[in-house]
This record gives C-alpha cells, sequence and structure tokens, in this order.
C-alpha cells in the first residue's frame, strides 16, 4: 500500500509539473515565406536602341491555387541583338525583397536555362558565370532571326549538377519556370 | 450500470455443494529449476472448483474430496499453468513442479499470467527475440515485413512504415510498452520512432479486435513488448554487435539487468546504428545514411499481488534522404523519371546533408498493479511522450541550415485497466483512458506550417468479455467508445480559403487581424468514435481450430488529413486536406483456420474490411505555379473495400529440416468510383528451407526467396504536364507499378557456450544474393532509383 501512496504522490507532481508548462492560447504568429519567388522580370535592352520588351510573371500566393500572372510588353524585332537581365524578387514582403542578389552569391549553386521552342528563330548566350567558370544566367543576350513565333521558358535550377550538357542532365532543384509567348515582327 | 454490477457479483458467487467426501490433498508447489518454494501459487480442484493459495512455506492443502479422480490446475504468476491428474482413494501428498519461462515470457505488464493474449478470436502474430536480435541493424518495419500480411510503405530504406492488410500511418496503432506511440505517425514519410534493440518480442493483430488497447486500429494493432524481470537474485545481460557491407556501417546494442528476490529491479539498455550511403546495385544512393541512438532506464518494484515500474527512454534518429529525390515541381519529376539513373551521384559518405529528418522521442511512464483477491487486478498507467520532428530542405540564402519543418508534439496518457477473472471459464476486462495532446509548430523555420498548432483531448472506455462455453468452443465481445475533441489555430493561404469556398461555410471560426493574404481560423472540431468486436474460436479436435472475428472501428481525421495546405516540399507535391473531414467507419470480418500437428501446420486467414468515408491521398490535379507545375495530392473521402488473404505454413520434414511458406494477397477498391485504391501491396510470397541442428552449436541455416509480384491493380493517376525543350504537354506515367522481382537471402548461426553463465552466438547473413535490380510499387523512391542490392552482415551476441 505504501507504494501505491508514493505512486499516487508521484503521479500528482507529473501532472502538476506538466499542468503548469502549458502554453497559453496566444495566437501564433503567421510565417511569411522568405524563400519564395513571386516576381520575375526579363528586361530585354536592343542594342544600338530601340523598344526594350519586358518578360513578367507574377504569382503572389506562391504555390496557391491562384494562377501566374504572365505579361510580354511588346513583339520582338528580326535580326537584333538584345542585352538581357533577370530581376527576381519576393513581393509578400514590404518593401519587396530582391532575391537576384542572393542569387547571384550563390552563383556556383543557380543556373538558368532558356528553353527556345522549335519554330522561334531566337539564340541565347550567358554573360555572367560562376566563380567556377560555369554559367550563371542572370544576364544573357538574345539574338533574334527571321519573323517567327514560339515559346521561350526560363527555368532557374538550384544545386544543379554543374557543369552540364542542358537541363536535362542537370538535376537539382526548380526555383523558376516560366514560359513566354513570344513574336518576332 | 447497477445491474451491470449485480450481474458481476453474481458471477463472482460460488456454489459449492456439500458432500460426504473427507479426503486430502496438500502438499507443497516448487520451481523446477531452482526448487525454490512458490508462495501464493494458486491451486483449483476443476470438479468441485475448490480454490486454495500456497503459505508462505509454499504449502497448501485441499479437503473434502471424495473417491475419484480430479483435475487440479496449478497456477503461479511468472510460471506456465498445469494441470494434473489425481486419483484419491485416500490422502495424497503431492510436490507440483513449475517451470519459469523467462526467456519466453511475453509480459510487460508486471502482473501474473505468463502469456497473456490480446484477442482471444483473431490470429496473433509474433516475431520472436531470436529474430529481433537477428535484424539487430534494421528497423521495425524491416523486421514487420516477415509477418505474412504486413509489407511497408517507404521512402528509400531506411523510412520503413508498416502497413498492414494494405492500411498504413493513423491505422496502425503502435502500442510500445503499454504506451501508444505518438510519434505524428500521420505522414507516409514519419516512421515509427522505436528501437527494437530496447523489445523482446512484437505481437501483430491485424484488426481493431483487441479493443483494450484502441478502437481506431483500422489497420491493425503493432504491440511491442519487454520481457518481465524475474523475481530473484540476478545480475544478466547481453551485447550485439552488428555489421553490414551496403551502407558500410552497424550497430552496437546492449543491455543489463539487475533483480532482487525481494522484486526489486532496474534495467539499463542503449543502442547505437551508424550507416553511410546505401547503394543500389549499380550505383550509390547518395545521402541516404542514417544515424540513430537510444537509451532506455527502467526499475521497480515486482511483487505477487502489487508492483510499481518507471520508466524513461530516449530515441534519437537522423536519416538521410536520398539527395536525387529532393525536386522542384513536375517538371523535375519527369525529367529524374526519365533518367536511367539518379540524376545526383556522389562517392560514398557518411555525412548526411540537406535534405534529412532529425527526430527525436522522450518517453517517461509511471505503471502500477494491484491485484484484489476474488476482483481482479487493476493497472494503472500515466505516460508522458515528446515528439520533436525536424526536416532540413535543401534551402537558398540565411536559410540554409534553417529547418523547413519544425514540430513538437506533446501527449499525456492516463489508463485505468480492470481485468477480472469472474469465473474460471470467463473474464472481463474494463479500462478507462484519458488523454492530452498539444502540437507546436515553431514559425521560425520561415515556412508555412504543414501541420498547424492544436490542442487535442481524448477520453475512452471499454469493457471486453470473453467466455469459454466448453473446452471447443469460447466467445469474445466487446465495445469502446472514444471521444476527441480538437482545438486548432491554423493559417490558410486566403486564395485557397476562398477558392474552396470555405469563406462561406467556415465564417464563424475566423479570427479577427490583418494577416497579409493569409486567414487564421480556429476549427474547434468533436468526434464521437465507438467500436466493437464479437468473434468466437472453435476448436474441432487437437490439430484444428477456426477462429471468426468481426471488428467494427472508427477513426477520426488526423490532423495532416484536416489541416494540409500547401507544398509538402519533402514530397515535392501540394497537399490538400479538407477541414470538412469525418471519422472513417470499417467493418472488418475475418476468419482463420489453424492447423496444428508434428509435420505440418498452417493458417489460412481470408478477410474483407468493408470502410465508409475512407480517408485517402492520391494525385488529384497539377497546378502552375511560378516554380513551374506541381502535382496537387488532395485527401478525399471514400468507400472502399479491402479483401485479401494470408497463409502461412510450416512443413517438419525430420528434426533438421523445415520448410516455411507464406502467401498473401490484397484486394483494395475504391466502390464509389469503381476503381483501384492507389498504394495497395502487391502479392507476394516467401519461401524458406531451414536446417537446424542442435549438436552443432543450434547451428541455424536458411535459404529465402522473397517474390513480389507486379501489382495489376491500381488506379490512373498519369498526368500532363507541360515540358519547355517539346514546346508541348505530355503525358507522365505515374502510375504504372513496376515488374515482379525476386530476391535470394541467406541467414546463418551458430552458438557457443563461453562459460556457465555466458554464451556467445554468431550469425552471418546476404541478402540480396544475386544483386538483383529491382523497385518496389510501394517505395516512393521508386520513380527514381534502384532499391538496394546485394548486403553481406554479421551478427555478434553475447549473453552474460
Amino acid at each position: 500500500m505504501k507504494n501505491f501512496k508514493l505512486i499516487t504522490l508521484a503521479l500528482m507532481t507529473l501532472l502538476t509539473f506538466n499542468a503548469c508548462s502549458d502554453d497559453d492560447d496566444a495566437t501564433p504568429t503567421p510565417v511569411n515565406e522568405e524563400e519564395i519567388i513571386t516576381t520575375l522580370t526579363v528586361t530585354l535592352t536592343p542594342n544600338g536602341g530601340g523598344t526594350t520588351v519586358i518578360l513578367k510573371t507574377q504569382d503572389l500566393d506562391g504555390d496557391g491555387p491562384n494562377l501566374p500572372i504572365t505579361t510580354v510588353s511588346s513583339n520582338l524585332t528580326p535580326g537584333t541583338t538584345y542585352v538581357g537581365s533577370i530581376e527576381l524578387l519576393n513581393e509578400t514582403e514590404d518593401p519587396a525583397e530582391d532575391i537576384t542578389e542572393e542569387v547571384e552569391d550563390e552563383s556556383d549553386e543557380h543556373q538558368f536555362f532558356y528553353t527556345i521552342s522549335s519554330g522561334l528563330d531566337v539564340t541565347t548566350t550567358y554573360t555572367n558565370f560562376d566563380s567556377n567558370g560555369d554559367p550563371l544566367g542572370t544576364t544573357f543576350e538574345l539574338e533574334t532571326g527571321a519573323i517567327s513565333s514560339g515559346l521561350m521558358t526560363f527555368t532557374l535550377l538550384h544545386e544543379p549538377t554543374k557543369p552540364n550538357t542542358g537541363i536535362s542532365d542537370a538535376g537539382g532543384e526548380t526555383d523558376i519556370e516560366t514560359t513566354f509567348d513570344i513574336f518576332i515582327q | 450500470m447497477r445491474l451491470f454490477f449485480l450481474i458481476l457479483v453474481m458471477l463472482y458467487c460460488n456454489f459449492t455443494v456439500a458432500q460426504n467426501c473427507n479426503n486430502t490433498i496438500s502438499g507443497t508447489v516448487i520451481d523446477l529449476h531452482d526448487r525454490t518454494l512458490l508462495v501464493d501459487a494458486k491451486i483449483t480442484v476443476l470438479e468441485t472448483k475448490q480454490v486454495v493459495l500456497t503459505s508462505s512455506e509454499g504449502k497448501f492443502s485441499v479437503s473434502n474430496l471424495c473417491k475419484q479422480t480430479y483435475t487440479i490446475e496449478v497456477y503461479h504468476a511468472f510460471c506456465e499453468t498445469k494441470t494434473y491428474k489425481i486419483e484419491v482413494s485416500k490422502d495424497v501428498e503431492k510436490v507440483f513442479r513449475l517451470e519459469h519461462h523467462l526467456e519466453e515470457l511475453n509480459e510487460i505488464i508486471l502482473k501474473g499470467k505468463n502469456i497473456k493474449v490480446k484477442s482471444k478470436t483473431m490470429l496473433e502474430n509474433k516475431i520472436s527475440k531470436q529474430d529481433l536480435e537477428r535484424n539487430s541493424v534494421k528497423s521495425l518495419g524491416d523486421v514487420l515485413n516477415n509477418i505474412s500480411g504486413v509489407a511497408s510503405l517507404n521512402t528509400g530504406n531506411t523510412i520503413v512504415k508498416p502497413l498492414i492488410n494494405g492500411l498504413h500511418s493513423s491505422r496502425v496503432v503502435v502500442m510500445n510498452d503499454g504506451l501508444r506511440m505518438e510519434d505524428q505517425d500521420w505522414g507516409s514519410e514519419h516512421a515509427p520512432n522505436i528501437d527494437i534493440n530496447a523489445l523482446d518480442n512484437i505481437t501483430v493483430i491485424k484488426g481493431a479486435s483487441a479493443l483494450q488497447y484502441s478502437g481506431n486500429a483500422i489497420g491493425g494493432i503493432i504491440i511491442t513488448e519487454t520481457t518481465k524481470v524475474p523475481v530473484k537474485d540476478s545480475l544478466y545481460g547481453k551485447t550485439i554487435v552488428s555489421g553490414a557491407t551496403n551502407g558500410r556501417g552497424g550497430a552496437i546494442t546492449s543491455q543489463l539487468t539487475k533483480s532482487y528476490k525481494s522484486g526489486w529491479y532496474g534495467k539499463i539498455q542503449g543502442s547505437a546504428k551508424r550507416f553511410g550511403d546505401f547503394n543500389a546495385p549499380d550505383y550509390n544512393l547518395s545521402n541516404t545514411g542514417v544515424f540513430e541512438r537510444s537509451a532506455s532506464l527502467r526499475g521497480g518494484l515486482n511483487q505477487f499481488s502489487s508492483g510499481w515500474e518507471a520508466y524513461y527512454s530516449l530515441y534519437k534518429v537522423e536519416t538521410g534522404i536520398l539527395r536525387a529525390s529532393h525536386l522542384g515541381g513536375a517538371g523535375d519529376q519527369v525529367r529524374a523519371i526519365n533518367s536511367p539513373q539518379p540524376l545526383f551521384i556522389e562517392n560514398f559518405k557518411y555525412n548526411i546533408g540537406a535534405p534529412n529528418q532529425d527526430v527525436e522521442h522522450h518517453i517517461a511512464s509511471l505503471k502500477g498493479f494491484k491485484k484484489f483477491n476474488n476482483f481482479g487486478t487493476l493497472d494503472f498507467k500515466y505516460g508522458f511522450q515528446q515528439n520533436k520532428r525536424l526536416e532540413f530542405d535543401i534551402r537558398r540564402g540565411d536559410a540554409k541550415d534553417e529547418a523547413s519543418l519544425d514540430l513538437k508534439l506533446n501527449t499525456h496518457t492516463l489508463i485505468l485497466d480492470l481485468d477480472s477473472k469472474m469465473s474460471s471459464t470467463s473474464k472481463l476486462k474494463l479500462g478507462l483512458t484519458g488523454q492530452y495532446q498539444t502540437n507546436f509548430a515553431d514559425p521560425a523555420t520561415g515556412v508555412r506550417r504543414l501541420i498547424p498548432d492544436y490542442d487535442k483531448y481524448n477520453a475512452g472506455f471499454y469493457a471486453v468479455l470473453d467466455k469459454k462455453i466448453n473446452n471447443q468452443l469460447l466467445y469474445e465481445i466487446g465495445a469502446r467508445f472514444d471521444y476527441t475533441y480538437l482545438n486548432a489555430l491554423k493559417f490558410y493561404r486566403t486564395s485557397f480559403w476562398e477558392s474552396r469556398n470555405y469563406d462561406t461555410i467556415f465564417q464563424d471560426i475566423v479570427v479577427e487581424g490583418d494577416f497579409g493574404n493569409q486567414v487564421l481560423v480556429n476549427p474547434k472540431l468533436n468526434f464521437y468514435n465507438p467500436s466493437a468486436t464479437a468473434g468466437v474460436t472453435y476448436k474441432f479436435n487437437e490439430d484444428y481450430t477456426l477462429l471468426f472475428n468481426y471488428a467494427l472501428a472508427s477513426r477520426a481525421p488526423n490532423p495532416s488529413e484536416l489541416f494540409s495546405e500547401g507544398l509538402h516540399h519533402s514530397a515535392s507535391r501540394i497537399e490538400y486536406g479538407d477541414l470538412r473531414f469525418n471519422s472513417e467507419t470499417a467493418n472488418k470480418i475475418s476468419l482463420t483456420l489453424q492447423h496444428e500437428s508434428k509435420n505440418f501446420s498452417f493458417t489460412i486467414n481470408p478477410y474483407v474490411n468493408f470502410i465508409n468515408r475512407f480517408i485517402v491521398i492520391e494525385p488529384a490535379d497539377v497546378l502552375q505555379t511560378i516554380r513551374g507545375n506541381f502535382q496537387v495530392w488532395e485527401y478525399r473521402q471514400t468507400n472502399a473495400r479491402l479483401v485479401g488473404v494470408d497463409i502461412n505454413s510450416t512443413i517438419t520434414l525430420n528434426n533438421h529440416f523445415q520448410f516455411n511458406h507464406q502467401f498473401s494477397i490484397v484486394k483494395g477498391k475504391d466502390l464509389t468510383r469503381d476503381d483501384a485504391l492507389i498504394n495497395m501491396p502487391a502479392a507476394s510470397t516467401k519461401n524458406a528451407i531451414i536446417y537446424k541442428n542442435k549438436k552443432i552449436n543450434n547451428l541455424y541455416l536458411r535459404l529465402q526467396s522473397d517474390y513480389v509480384f507486379e501489382q495489376n491493380e491500381f488506379p490512373n493517376t498519369n498526368f500532363e504536364v507541360f515540358i519547355p525543350e517539346a514546346g508541348t504537354r505530355e503525358i507522365v506515367d505515374f502510375s504504372t507499378p513496376p515488374n515482379a522481382y525476386h530476391l535470394l537471402s541467406f541467414d546463418s548461426n551458430i552458438d557457443f557456450k563461453l562459460n556457465e553463465t555466458s554464451s556467445l552466438s554468431i550469425g552471418l547473413g546476404i541478402t540480396n544474393i544475386f544483386n538483383t535490380k529491382y523497385r518496389n510499387y510501394l517505395n516512393r523512391f521508386r520513380y527514381y532509383t534502384d532499391d538496394l542490392g546485394r548486403d553481406y552482415t554479421i551478427n555478434l551476441k553475447i549473453n552474460y
């Protein structure tokens, strides 16, 4: 019987302790995702003057059910070389956070890929590289050929195998994948 | 209730008939091995129902016996009950010898009775101590895989979740040393947090019929136990060291027990297991290492009529997740599936990097029991569990080393059981449970919570009665009721909240405040879950027994099924739960025919399980985001039917050779959609030839063949995804199961006596002897990589 008293005592102590350590019903703090990229803007500036073309994708609810909104400001001009630069933003924060810097800081862990569908007469060249001399691609050069139209996809991979022969053997994980309808006229 | 007690009291009354007989049986009860006198052994004369207990000198005497043959049952805690036929013509003196079965004792709880049957009308499958010791490096799920009807849902080869008759996660209850494990069992990549080296045996009941444990085990119950410490002065222990070539690692486990004649005892146990990257036949599986540690301590007092035990255990595991399985969206999945080998292969290493899991489980418990004469045994348990789970993903920038999931689940459980033998033929079990659980999801991860903060209260009570009608027929009935109250605080994305129309259905639960593009809600949910069981066991003769069991079980949806909403990074898919879910209810009928004879024994166990409002998660859609396409997996409720059969047989040729055969198949059907259920295990058969020879140091050799058929029933969940390279949408075959495969393994063991008290066992084994390339339908990494290649193992065990 003595043991039972002991057990009861021990149990009461335990229960009391636990009752005290309870968290109160405080309102939890919301999590604003820091790594999320909501907006990609590609600025194409023609060499030797002309209309700058802006390609933009915005997905403010991230992986929520709302679809991203994609816009192309105007058509490209045939036979022109454009200087391309890419800007990445997290617009869930105020002011918006520039993710491009983060990507460029970790250049050896990132790479942009530009995928051009058949029919679209465009070639691209990387113009910035990581410390190992492998392409990064937040800046690039785009050369248009003849009048044509098609799709152009920008893919940003995180931790791809570098160097690689292209997106199919790069592995890694997609941070951005967005496709634009491009017209060269 | 008053009527019930009246009946109870009436059942207790023993009606003795006066007789003109004056013979006496007297004598002593002693331990067969050390000849100590056994106190409080119970002597029952079955014919007259006279019951006496042995005195402090181990003596007894039963008088008023007539001149006839009597059946005497001798029972003592920790011993096997024995019956004797004694012819009485004059006064008789007898010495009854009982055998202590310390090695085989299957008791967790400290009370008497040697082997505790969990369900009398359901087939129980056991994993013995020898099997556990031989598999010292394996996980609980791997070991359970050896039971017919038990498969596993794998995330690689280190995260292994048991699947019983086609069901898993919250439908499989794990009772660890008397306490229900609360280790976030909802996720398919959350393996049970148990070190098998801390266990002495495991029992699997493939159904919900053991109501004393739980009413919601729609799949089944896994009961893990430790051997009871003997009541004598002793100090003993064992150490097992194992090594394996695949993964280039091993495990060490050691335990030591000190016991006293007075009943006091203490036991300490610890294990460590470490593996680097495992390998498939053709390549290294980068980042699949595992580092597991566990320690436990128990102590208490074990006496005949009362006892208590205090227990603490810590389990900690770091598990690497195959690097090549960490993907962005569906585009990455397509590239990974189309690649003949994983897209990320590095050289072997021990170091575990992201993605990985880091899980910690603490258990502190206090148990006690007290026997009341003519009333029964009262058991009491209190347990506290803390489960901390960290999941790391490959992240960018400042968040690189931060966990992306950080959950802390605390659970307090209180259990009160009354086990009473109402008569020599009937037993009643009554019990109450109370539980409080609180989950905290740390917002510091910078990733939206997959599982919200919640408090959960649960109260349940049960009654199970079993009665032996005669030597052939026994029946069992039981009922249980559980009430669950769940109070959660959850942030939903406004866009999701509105797309589901929750803003009109659940407008009352929205918490005021401005949270940007999120809504805070406070669902308070009530679930009422009745469960019941009824069964009979009929013994045709010495050889054949038939068991029939019906079980009604109901289960409240778990937090993952209710609240999931968003990207589940480690699965690279978006998961949606549903706040509107209610409990699922299962009706399972199972039949077992058992045959046991000297040379041949078998069990055939067909069953059918109808589950209403079955909660299933499947690919439902593909969502386009700025990160590309993502598969959307959605939980939905449907009516399901599972039909299957498990067959086991053993043929003993002679003292040395034995053949074991196993076959199991289960067919899962979605009755609402008239389609197959996803993730049902394929039919499989295991066949082994065993050679044993006691004369050559207990030599044991086993050659086993495992054949897994191709799953030919599956829902079509293929999806279309945009392929930028082609500029078109393509169908991705995500549902076709992999081919059938056949594996061969070899296992051996030999014992050496070192001295009077210690012995050494050496075991050698090879798994996947032919280094066969294969993929299993129920391994989530089957899309990306082959399963494990050949493995040589060595196992040394010292008993002292």
